[in-house]
This record gives C-alpha cells, sequence and structure tokens, in this order.
C-alpha cells in the first residue's frame, strides 16, 4: 500500500482502517448458500456476516425477496420522499493519474474552471429549475481549485441553495472545518476500491496514490463538523462483491464511533470516458441492484443516491426500492448550465433528463418529489 | 360527549394527530379529511418558501400546524429552528425533536428538557417527543412543557406500543396530556394506546405505507375514537389469573 503522506497531509488517530481491512481480508463470498440468504433476509438487523451473504453470488437467486425486503424499509425510513439534487462541476484540472479516470492528469481533454462570476450564473440557472440541493465538484488539483476557491464557490451557493455537499479532494479536518463555515454540510469521498493492491494499481500517481489518507477523508469531515458523509466504491473497479462489503463495513464503523452522522451511499460502476478504450465493466445491473438492495438492508437508515451513470430506465425503478435521492439536470462538463460548457466532461451520462422531467416521473411512481430536506444552521 | 383535547390553549375534538412527510403531498389533503385530523406536524426542513413542493402549501387552512424541530441534533439548534417556524407564520406550537442517533432516531431526552425550558419562557406551546422516562417526563412537565410525547417503539418501526408500561406511568404520575408518537404501526396499536389512557395518538409512516393511504386513515380516526371512548367507559374486569382457588385461601377466616 502506499501509504508515505505527502507533507500536507493530517494523520487522525483512527482505527477504522484497520479494523475495515481486517474484516476484508477474511471475507469470502464462495462460502454462501441459500440459507444463508434465507436467513439474512429473514432479520430486522444484519450481522457482518448476513450482510456478506446478501452481496454473495448465492443472493444472486433471492433478488425479488430481497427488494421486497428493500422496498418495505426504505419506505419505513423515507416514506415515500425522494430528494432531488444536480451536480455543478467547478472545475476538472487533474493532479493525480487514475486509470479509469476522464479527468486523470494524463488525459488530453479540455480543462477549464469556472470564474465566481459563471459560477454564480451557473447556479443562479440552476436555482432557477426549482432545485435547493446541490453538490459541488473539482477535479483534484489543490493548486487549480484550492480550498480558498472552494470556499468561495460554497458562499455562494449558500445564496441560493438549502443544501450544499462537496465532492472534492480529500481535505485535512481545518479545511472542511472552513468550508462548513461557508456553508458545506455534505461531503462525499469515494475510496474506489478497498483493496490496496488494485488500489495502487489504478492509481499511478498524484496524492490519490496515498490510500489511508483518503480512508479517512470521511472521518477527517466529521472531525470538522460536516453533518453527513458519503462513501463509495467504483463498482468494478476491484471485486465489486467485496468492495461493496467494505464500503459498508466502512460506513458501519464510522456509523459507530460517530452516532449522530447521517450516512448515504454512491454507487458508481465504471462507464467509458473520452479517450478510453473500452475499460469494459464487469458489473451488470442485476449485480448494481444486488449491491443496492443489500446497502439498504444493513444500514436501513442510509440514503442511497442513483446517479445518471445509469440509464432512465434503471433509474427510475430504483427509487423508492433502495434509492432515496435523484440526481437531475445533470451536465458532467464544466459549466453547461446556463454558460457554455469550457471544460470535457468526467464520463458520459446516460439519462439527461431535465429537473421537470424527473419531477413528474417521480410523481408517476407515486413518490414525492423533495427539494429540500435540510435546514442549515450556519 | 364534552371530551375535548386540551394543549395549550387549543381545543381539539380530535385525538388523532398526523405526522405528515411520509406520503406524497397531493394527498395530504385527503389523508388529514379521512383522518378527521386537527394537528399536523410539519418537518421545518420540508418548508421549501416560494419553491416547489412546499409542504406549507399542502396542509389546509384551518389545522393546528405542530412544526417540528427535526435535524437538530442540540437543544440550541432546536431552539432555532422552533423560532424560524415562528417567523414563517407556523404559529406557536412546536414539536421538540432533538435526536443525535442516526441509526434509531432515539431522541435525546437531556437536551430536549433543556429546549422545552427555552421555548416555553418565550411563550410556545411546547410538546416534547421524548422517550418515556418518568424523570425525565418530570423535567419537562416544570421546565414547562404543554404535553409529553413519548415513543411507542422506534420511528418508523411500526412495532407497537412496545413501551407500554413506562408510558402507563407518565398516564399516571403526570398532569398533562401523553401523546405517544412513534412505533404505531395498526390501527388496533392506536386503539390499544387509547384505552390504556394516552391523550391521543400521533402516527406518519403508519399511514403513509399503506397501499391505501386514505383508507388507512379512516381506520386510524375509529381506532383511536373507539379507544377513546373504552378508556372513558371503564374497561371491564379482564382476569389475567385463575378465577378462583379451588378450596379458598382464606376460608379459615372467622371460622
Amino acid at each position: 500500500m502506499a501509504d508515505t503522506m505527502f507533507d500536507f497531509m493530517e494523520m487522525i488517530d483512527s482505527d477504522i482502517m484497520g479494523k475495515v481491512l481486517s474484516q476484508v481480508r477474511e471475507y469470502d463470498d464462495t462460502r454462501f448458500h441459500a440459507n444463508d440468504v434465507k436467513n439474512a433476509l429473514g432479520k430486522d438487523r444484519l450481522t457482518f456476516y448476513d450482510y456478506s451473504a446478501l452481496l454473495s453470488p448465492a443472493a444472486e437467486d433471492f433478488l425479488e425477496e430481497t427488494a421486497a425486503r428493500a422496498k418495505m424499509e426504505t419506505r419505513k425510513y423515507f416514506g415515500s420522499s425522494i430528494s432531488m439534487f444536480t451536480p455543478l462541476y467547478l472545475a476538472n484540472y487533474c493532479s493525480n493519474h487514475c486509470v479509469y479516470c476522464g479527468f486523470n492528469c494524463n488525459n488530453n481533454i479540455r480543462r477549464g474552471k469556472l470564474s465566481y462570476a459563471e459560477m454564480e450564473s451557473e447556479m443562479d440557472a440552476i436555482s432557477k429549475t426549482g432545485l435547493r440541493e446541490i453538490l459541488l465538484l473539482t477535479g483534484e488539483s489543490r493548486s487549480q481549485s484550492n480550498v480558498d476557491y472552494i470556499g468561495e464557490a460554497v458562499k455562494l451557493a449558500k445564496k441560493y441553495f438549502s443544501t450544499i455537499g462537496i465532492e472534492i479532494y480529500p481535505l485535512n479536518s481545518d479545511e472542511y472545518a472552513y468550508l462548513h463555515r461557508c456553508g458545506a454540510d455534505f461531503v462525499s469521498v469515494y475510496q474506489e476500491t478497498y483493496d490496496p493492491d488494485i488500489y495502487e494499481k489504478n492509481h499511478l500517481s498524484g496524492p490519490k496514490r496515498v490510500y489511508p489518507y483518503r480512508f479517512d477523508a470521511q472521518e477527517r469531515a466529521v472531525i470538522g463538523g460536516m453533518r453527513g458523509v458519503a462513501f463509495g466504491s467504483l463498482l468494478g473497479l476491484g471485486d465489486f462483491r467485496k468492495d461493496a462489503f467494505a464500503t459498508g463495513i466502512h460506513a458501519h464503523y464510522l456509523q459507530r464511533k460517530y452516532p449522530h452522522i447521517e450516512m448515504s451511499f454512491s454507487v458508481p460502476r465504471i462507464r467509458a470516458y473520452i479517450n478510453a478504450e473500452n475499460h469494459g465493466c464487469s458489473v451488470g445491473e442485476k449485480q448494481l441492484l444486488q449491491v443496492m438492495l443489500a446497502y439498504r438492508l444493513f444500514m436501513p437508515f442510509a440514503g442511497i443516491t442513483i446517479s445518471t451513470r445509469e440509464r432512465a430506465g434503471f433509474r427510475d425503478n430504483i427509487i423508492g426500492l433502495a434509492a432515496t435521492k435523484i440526481s437531475a439536470g445533470v451536465k458532467v462538463g464544466v459549466g453547461g448550465h446556463g454558460l457554455e460548457e469550457i471544460g470535457d466532461e468526467q464520463f458520459e451520462i446516460s439519462d439527461s433528463r431535465d429537473v421537470a422531467q424527473v419531477h413528474a416521473m417521480i410523481l408517476e411512481k407515486g413518490l414525492q418529489p423533495v427539494y429540500t430536506d435540510y435546514l442549515r444552521l450556519i | 360527549m364534552n371530551d375535548k383535547l386540551i394543549i395549550g390553549n387549543k381545543e381539539f375534538n380530535s385525538r388523532f394527530i398526523l405526522g405528515s412527510g411520509k406520503f406524497p403531498l397531493d394527498i395530504t389533503r385527503t389523508v388529514i379529511e379521512n383522518g378527521g385530523v386537527e394537528m399536523a406536524t410539519l418537518a421545518l426542513r420540508r418548508a421549501n418558501m416560494g419553491g416547489k413542493e412546499n409542504i406549507l402549501d399542502y396542509l389546509p387552512k384551518g389545522i393546528t400546524l405542530l412544526p417540528n424541530t427535526s435535524g437538530a441534533r442540540t437543544a440550541q439548534e432546536a431552539v432555532r429552528i422552533a423560532r424560524l417556524a415562528r417567523e414563517l407564520g407556523c404559529g406557536d406550537f412546536v414539536k421538540i425533536e432533538v435526536i443525535n442517533d442516526a441509526k434509531y432516531l432515539m431522541p435525546d431526552n437531556y437536551e430536549t428538557i433543556k429546549a422545552t425550558e427555552i421555548l416555553a419562557k418565550e411563550g410556545f406551546i411546547v410538546m416534547p417527543y421524548m422517550f418515556p422516562d418518568l424523570i425525565a417526563a418530570r423535567h419537562l412537565a416544570a421546565a414547562g412543557a404543554s404535553a409529553i410525547m413519548p415513543l411507542g417503539a422506534p420511528i418508523g418501526s411500526n412495532k407497537g406500543l412496545l413501551t407500554r408500561d413506562f408510558v402507563k406511568i407518565l398516564i399516571d404520575e403526570i398532569d398533562l396530556p401523553i401523546i405517544v408518537d412513534a412505533g404505531i404501526g395498526k390501527p388496533s396499536q392506536a386503539c390499544e394506546a387509547m384505552e390504556l389512557g394516552v391523550s391521543a395518538v400521533m402516527a406518519n409512516t403508519a399511514i403513509a405505507t399503506a397501499d391505501d393511504v386514505g383508507l388507512m386513515s379512516t381506520a386510524f380516526k375509529l381506532a383511536v375514537e373507539s379507544g377513546r371512548y373504552a378508556y372513558l367507559a371503564g374497561l371491564g374486569r379482564v382476569l389475567e389469573y385463575k378465577a378462583e382457588a379451588s378450596s379458598p385461601l382464606t376460608g379459615f377466616l372467622e371460622d
């Protein structure tokens, strides 16, 4: 594992990574049989064993029953509410070389970053669609999109949105605290894969190569005062079952340590990007569904977000079943909401519907589109 | 029969309080009408003033709004949300919810007491959601609460009155309306709580997760009324032990 920290990287005193990695080392999905799956489906609270059973190949034969349980849990905890949001890419400069990502620093794409005036005009355009929740994203470049720059973006977003999340490079706790004071409350960081060897092979250079610093990002965000954190593996990068298992127990241990924090999961799987050979995708929709259902049953209280990486038909049916949050009116290049796009996109999207269309779809499903479910108290 | 529920300065004919926010907004009116609901909670965090799908736009005029402080993790946050609710025109009623456990959504009685004290002094009609602990309930009463809202089971669990014996203690010992707030999963459980002597029942998930939400609201209305009548009528004796010993234990008296 590449664990030589860069000078700027904060070390925190935490045993969570050790706990997760030791569980992951023991993970063996070939030991599960139909009975383990049935037992898991009969329980209110799943053990790690039950959870891995639901992620195992043996559970693929029980997807229908699992879905029925998941739907019930989703309704119990979230009722018919489906939250809506959109991402806004502020910049796509990146100092990492991740072999699967369109933003990687060696990929020859159009780079750009929004000026403050451009950001505000994009935010204004987004808020006019009715959305009140925004996710601000950047590529991982501490020089091109530094913390002050992101802080200014958050302050601007505060004028237009009730809920602000950030999906940027991992920060130190004092930097999270700063962005929290600016108005951000939710942080997404994806470990991509929890397998240290596969992680190293896919992250060839840049700060992201340092596995432990990324791993502890959510905890540093919590220490910095953030209200909620999101977890995710890039499914298909390593063994997706093992990675989904690790993602769940990572969230579990953090929840045990900080019981007040809101938890959520995202479920990206590998997609094609500009200038890439088809990377292939070992995770089909069936497996993706299995992972989402397992997250739901393992942590029934956690949010699950479905992105536009997935096609409309999948998105429309997963909400209310496992997912509780859906993006709409998505542009994954830099700009593109009101302004012309000034930087290329990170990946290709499969659902280009606007906010009104997604809103109408949610209502059609008998569910309730929710624009705001959060009160910022700072 | 003159049997009003009195909370703060207000009288209610209905003893079924609706938690909104878990079912689609466009059926809110039907649920309220079918349930004969006169008081409904709303999460202030769902208020999208001037925006789309604002929960406040869907609650009919004439019912009493009970804004809750969901999202608050400390007394101070609850106080700020309550004040915001009043500024937004939601009235003086407030349901204090202070939760800093994201998994079971257990209320923090200690912070709830602190928030109740502050808000009662500011003239709010405070209805704190709490774990049914007698000592905490006494503190809440002393802090100026207008009703006490103990949970029956974890929120959303639909498990019924798991805390029955502890709720009964509150009914017996606290001179305020006791309103069971969470966990009631079916009309029979609402009826059971009312028979026990609670002043009102609140439900949300039980209705929202029904196949026919409107009809379930009617069912709750009837169950709550039925339980109330049974309580007022005085339940008949239900023998839980063998009726009579075959040779009387007290037969030796006055031999």
